[in-house]
């Protein structure tokens, strides 16, 4: 292949050819265009006329320029140009070993990072390389398999949350001998880096490819001064850049949500941007992570944990009102260290148990009445952490003597005891260490603090398992117990400094943060840690995205804070007993920097221009340009501007692609005729699909309803035909049905819709049209039909027209009801059996409501049918008996409609003269 | 061989043609007033011409009695002298006339016709006889004549330019040629010159399509006749326009120039503009050589 600049060719010889354009032009501009031959009268005053030029019309520069185009594209094309060639010189030979970092860092990139990879390994498996994947921040041994192997391997890569390391670990998993190295590179620098490149460099040219945009990161978020301080940071200082980022939570409902955004602006140079986020208490508390938006990798999202919850702590103290004795007060050490981690409540306990406190302390409050004590039970049961401390009031109360009271851990003695004081014997006492399950275990206990007074507990058999503090001499400090999911602490001494040196010292504070009254306002110390276990309980992959933690191993406290994050140790959430701690992909005092390559190492980006063949589109433009040619040939020579025929066709193609039916136009067109038909009384027949039949039974119900227009209130629209397969029928009062031999039979589901109609009031009447050559039964072809299109109908047992139905009366007296054909019984639902004549009543009482359907073959759609002019479309009889039976068939109609529209009205009538009997006398 | 068959189909597409042609002639001969040319002098005729009194000689029985009651004078009452003329038509069924440059337009040749046609009717109204010129049809009067030059009309000459039928031209008559005048000059020149011989005068009305007179050509064209029998190619057909538009000038100005010598008058219709106009020119002309007469 000879490549120019970005374009190569793979048949290069055939641009020779482009020399032959040049000889094409003046060729093509001697050979005169073909001529018209063009009929004209006018030809005898032509002749003898010569031309002043021996050359003809030339044509014109731009026509020869666009074939000349059309021919260069199409030799251009053929000679296989190809767009962003794949040289030699990338492709090289001999193993290959591709390293990726694979952190976090490049999260953001990885899509793109994978595709340049798979790019890579694509060029590779072209020409026949062995390569082998090494993943940096998840190393395993590195094998050199088949391009394809590895490429069916790139889609299982993730990114890790943290950063390559252990040089040692990876130099083991090298494979042997020498190898050319392509390192995909995240862009951040990494201590074990330097190494690294030079293992490699030993062992084969090092090429580098790496993202050029930047890497964002957010350092864990800090509580100063009553707002969030959270700090992005980047990897190299460059232009200002605005930053935005999410505070993610839970919203009441538990909805994962954004609670809240921050702009930070990098100013130009900066590496760090820092911004701070006030939030009320309660808002502060549902963040569960802050994220920079548009960063989609762990280094962009920091975890919450107790650090940013400010615990809402009740103190109540049983002395109240000794004005001016602060250092005295139960509450002054507690609010002193309290105060920059909890936010603190005072007041009665009845006032501040509906704020629903996460802590309440009760320094020296012995007995509460029986209320306060229900309610505080019920809080504990609901989580809550009572801490008592004990004090005079609580040693000369009988509080928790005899029985254990619900709210202490434990029994006390009467009185509690004094030591070392100077009315008493022995040295005051100090604390023992803590034993190994207690929650202060891994603190220091400090020589100095030094315990005078406390309340006794009484020996029970719970309270070995109640302590959590003792002192020296083994006699209980702090006891706690379970109520419900909350606790109950108490300490053994006052809150203040009166019983002894505990509320001075630093333990006191760490007590209390142990005991998660307070959370430490800063990231806790290796040493603050040591003795707990902390499990999971989320944590982050190396894009950010959060995942229950499962069964995951704990981690040792400090090791959690000290040791960098790895597959041992996952961002995340970690629980040890109610305090929750998150560790970080950053530390809070974490910087990014950018990865240094030497000169000697080519390092390029990450956009991957795919070797594109480019003589299709030429080709392509090519067989345009000459498309083009001949519009422009034809208009040149006035064979496109004759017109006429020309602007016909596409006149009428025009009109072919206009009339083509919109696909939605018919379903519109059914709502249409639905709500037209809903909106007024309008009579339907059934399409049979025999034409003639139809059109007999549209006109019929045409001229039906003019009748009725002209001669009752009743008013139709015109009728509708309805097919049964498609059309809703619950619309119409009465069908009307001819039966034809050759009618398709109704689906299952048309039968569902009939018989729904026939239950719900809808008549439909039959007609076999055969009135005079059959009577009713299956003695014609149309009554068989007739039966057997109406076997899955739900119709009643049927009877012919009695002379005294309803039908015969409900507008004009009729006695029968011919239509084109005279004679023939029509049959209607029979009458109940036990129909009796009453006496002096001219009918019986028959069968309420409407008759589902009417069956006959008089073929009245016939005699009712007219024109749209409103002429009688076939003749009746003859003459005038003709017209009489015509007249008598309109009548039929009528009273058919009536009843349809008025039910049983004219036998309701029938009473008339008993109700007026009885109510005259 | 004409076969009878298609001989049948033949006769029946003209007859099927005749009427429409005769239709649209009758149409146009509407629009124009009728009546006999008045000589106007007094003669035999239908129309009143004057009352004059009795002179010795009158036979009693020309004396009108309404006229004379009034008085003591007796009148005479004479009527115009009408006399009827013999019109000889000539309307050029050659190929070249059956052109039309777009679909919009009508071919000269039913122009011709339609407007030959007319001047006919009206004539044949007008109570003259008319004919055409050579044997085949010879002047007559009546309606039934329409029919026979309807149907004389309706035949195609094959020859591409047909040269003006002059023989058997009636004396002092009056003719009409419509034609486009576009085949040989001295064929158009040897008629009128017999014409004026005899003394026959009329009307030459030179009919031709917008495109004749406008050469939209370009580029290269071979131009060939409408019965193919000649041809013409040019390279450039633009170049041709200006020397083809002074021909078809000078065409047009040797015929003028021979109707002056020959008495006749010379007419030039255009197939785009309204047949009507060409029909009123027509008769205009007729009607002038009457005044004249």
């Amino acid at each position: 292949m000879t490549v120019f600049g970005p374009i190569g060719f793979t048949a290069p010889w055939l641009l020779i050819a482009l020399i032959a354009l040049p000889i094409l032009w003046l060729i093509l501009r001697a050979i005169p265009p073909a001529p018209i031959r063009q009929r004209f009268p006018g030809v005898a005053l032509l002749l003898g006329l010569q031309d002043d030029e021996a050359v003809s019309d030339r044509t014109p520069w731009w026509l020869l320029l666009l074939r000349m185009l059309a021919v260069a594209a199409m030799i251009i094309g053929l000679a296989g140009p190809v767009l962003n060639p794949e040289t030699d010189a990338e492709t090289g030979d001999g193993p290959m070993l591709i390293v990726m970092d694979g952190s976090w860092a490049g999260a953001a990139q990885w899509a793109r990072q994978i595709e340049a990879v798979s790019d890579t390994l694509r060029r590779a498996g072209a020409a026949g390389r062995e390569v082998a994947l090494l993943h940096l921040a998840a190393p395993a041994p590195a094998v050199f398999q088949a391009a394809n192997a590895i490429s069916a391997r790139l889609p299982g890569l993730t990114p890790a949350p943290w950063q390559p390391h252990s040089a040692d670990e990876v130099n083991a998993m090298l494979p042997e001998g020498s190898f050319e190295t392509v390192w995909f590179s995240d862009a951040l620098d990494y201590p074990d880096r330097a190494p690294l490149l030079e293992t490699l460099e030993a062992r084969g040219p090092v090429r580098v490819t790496q993202t050029a945009l930047d890497v964002l990161a957010l350092t864990p978020a800090a509580y100063v001064d009553g707002a969030v301080q959270l700090t992005a940071i980047r990897a190299q200082p460059g232009p200002e850049r605005g930053v935005t980022v999410l505070a993610q939570g839970r919203d009441p409902a538990g909805n994962a949500t954004t609670l809240a955004t921050a702009n930070a602006v990098f100013t130009s140079g900066e590496m760090t941007a820092t911004t701070a986020l006030s939030l009320p208490a309660e808002l502060r508390a549902r963040v569960t992570r802050f994220e920079i938006q548009g960063a989609r990798s762990a280094g962009s999202v920091t975890l919450v944990d107790d650090s940013l919850r400010r615990r809402e702590v009740a103190l109540i103290a049983g002395r109240e009102g000794r004005e001016g004795l602060e250092l005295l007060s139960p509450l002054h050490y507690l609010e002193r260290a309290l105060e920059p981690t909890a936010d603190l409540l005072s007041g009665a306990l009845s006032e501040v148990l509906p704020a629903n406190p996460d802590v309440i302390v009760l320094a020296d409050v012995a007995t509460l009445s029986e209320g306060e004590a229900e309610n505080l039970t019920e809080w504990l049961d609901q989580g809550g952490l009572l801490l008592r401390f004990a004090g005079p009031r609580v040693a000369a109360s009988d509080i928790s003597r005899i029985d254990e009271d619900p709210l202490m851990p434990v029994r006390l003695r009467a009185g509690g005891r004094s030591v070392g004081g100077a009315m008493s014997w022995g040295s005051p006492k100090t604390l023992a260490a803590f034993r190994e399950g207690s929650p202060f275990f891994g603190l220091d206990a400090p020589e100095d603090v030094a315990i005078t007074a406390q309340v006794m507990a009484q020996p029970d058999p719970t309270l070995a398992e109640r302590v959590i503090a003792e002192l020296s001499d083994g006699t209980p400090l702090v006891t706690r117990k379970r109520l419900g999911q909350g606790q109950i602490v108490l300490f053994h001494v006052t809150a203040n400094a009166e019983w002894s040196t505990l509320p001075l010292s630093g333990l006191f504070v760490e007590m209390l943060e142990r005991l998660a009254v307070s959370s430490t306002s800063s990231a806790p110390e290796a040493g603050d840690l040591e003795g707990t276990i902390w499990t999971p309980q989320i944590v982050m992959d190396g894009f950010g995205s959060l995942r229950d933690a499962g069964a995951m191993p704990g981690v040792d406290g400090p090791s959690l804070v000290s040791d960098p994050t790895g597959p041992d140790l996952l961002p995340g959430v970690y629980l040890s007993g109610d305090r929750s701690l998150a560790r970080n992909v950053l530390t809070a005092d974490a910087t990014l920097s950018p990865a240094t390559w030497p000169a000697r190492i080519p390092v390029s980006g990450l956009t991957i221009a795919p070797e594109q063949p480019l003589a299709g589109l030429l080709l392509a433009v090519a067989i345009c340009l000459l498309l083009l040619d001949i519009v422009a040939s034809l208009a040149l020579s006035g064979r496109l501007t004759g017109g006429v025929r020309a602007t016909r066709v596409s006149g009428i193609a025009l009109a072919v692609i206009l009339v083509l039916p919109a696909p939605h136009a018919h379903a519109q067109q059914d709502d249409q005729s639905q709500i037209a038909a809903a909106s007024e009384v309008v009579l339907a027949h059934v399409i049979t699909g025999d034409r003639q039949v139809d059109e007999i039974a549209e006109a019929g119900l045409r001229g039906l309803s003019d009748t009725l227009f002209f001669r009752t209130s009743i008013e139709p629209a015109p009728p509708i035909g309805v097919n049964l397969e498609a059309d809703e029928l619950a619309f119409f009062p009465i069908l009307y049905w001819p039966i034809t031999p050759d009618q398709p039979r109704p689906s299952r589901e048309a039968y569902t819709k009939l018989n729904e109609y026939l239950r719900s009031g809808g008549l439909i009447v039959f007609d076999t049209r055969d009135g005079d050559i059959a009577g009713f039964g299956t003695t014609s072809g149309n009554g068989r039909k007739l039966q057997d299109l109406a076997a899955p109908l739900d119709i009643p047992a049927l009877e012919p027209v009695p002379r005294d139905h309803v039908l015969t009366r409900t507008f004009y007296l009729l006695q029968d009801f011919p239509g084109r054909h005279v004679g023939a019984d029509i049959w209607v639902e029979a009458a109940p059996p036990g129909a009796e004549q009453v006496e002096g009543m001219p009918f019986r009482n028959l069968n309420d409501g409407v008759t589902p359907v009417v069956i006959g073959g008089n073929d009245w759609a016939a005699a009712w049918a007219v024109t749209s002019s409103g002429q009688a479309m076939l003749p009746v009889g003859r003459g005038f008996g003709g017209e009489r039976q015509r007249e008598l068939a309109y009548r039929f109609g009528v009273n058919l409609v009536m009843h349809v529209l008025t039910g049983n009205y004219k036998s309701d009538q029938v009473h008339v003269p008993a109700l007026l009997d009885r109510l005259g006398q | 061989m004409i076969t009878p068959l298609a001989l049948r189909e033949k006769a029946e597409t003209q007859a099927a043609r005749l009427p429409a042609l005769l239709a649209r002639a009758e149409h146009l001969a509407g629009a124009v007033l009728l009546g006999d040319h008045g000589r106007r002098r007094a003669g035999l005729g239908d129309d009143f011409w004057q009352y004059r009194p009795a002179q010795i000689g009158d036979s009693r029985r020309m004396i009108d009695h309404r006229r004379s009651a009034m008085g003591d004078v007796q009148f005479v009452r004479e009527r115009e002298w009408q006399i009827a003329q013999s019109v000889m038509l000539w309307v050029d069924q050659g190929a070249s006339m059956r052109f039309a440059s777009s679909d919009n337009l009508t071919t000269k040749a039913e122009r011709a016709r339609v407007l030959g046609l007319a001047c006919a009717i009206l004539l044949i109204r007008g109570g003259e006889r008319v004919g055409l010129t050579g044997t085949q049809l010879p002047p007559r009067r009546g309606s039934a004549q329409i029919l026979r030059l309807a149907e004389m009309f309706s035949q195609d000459d094959t020859q591409d330019y047909a040269p003006p039928e002059h023989r058997a031209m009636i004396p002092h008559a009056r003719a009409v040629f419509v034609s486009d005048f576009m085949g040989d000059i001295e064929a158009v020149r040897t008629a009128l010159t017999k014409a004026a011989d005899r003394g026959v005068r009329g009307v030459l009305l030179h009919t031709l399509d917008p495109a004749e007179e406008a050469f939209p050509f370009r580029g290269r064209t071979v131009f060939e006749s409408i019965g193919g029998t000649m041809e013409h190619e040019t390279l450039k057909a633009s170049d041709l326009k200006e020397r083809y538009l002074d021909r078809l000038a000078a065409r047009k100005a040797e015929l003028r120039h021979l109707c002056a010598i020959a008495g006749w008058q010379y007419g030039l219709h255009h197939t785009d503009t309204s047949a009507q106009s060409g029909l009123l020119w027509l008769w205009r002309a007729l009607d002038g050589g009457r005044a004249r007469a």
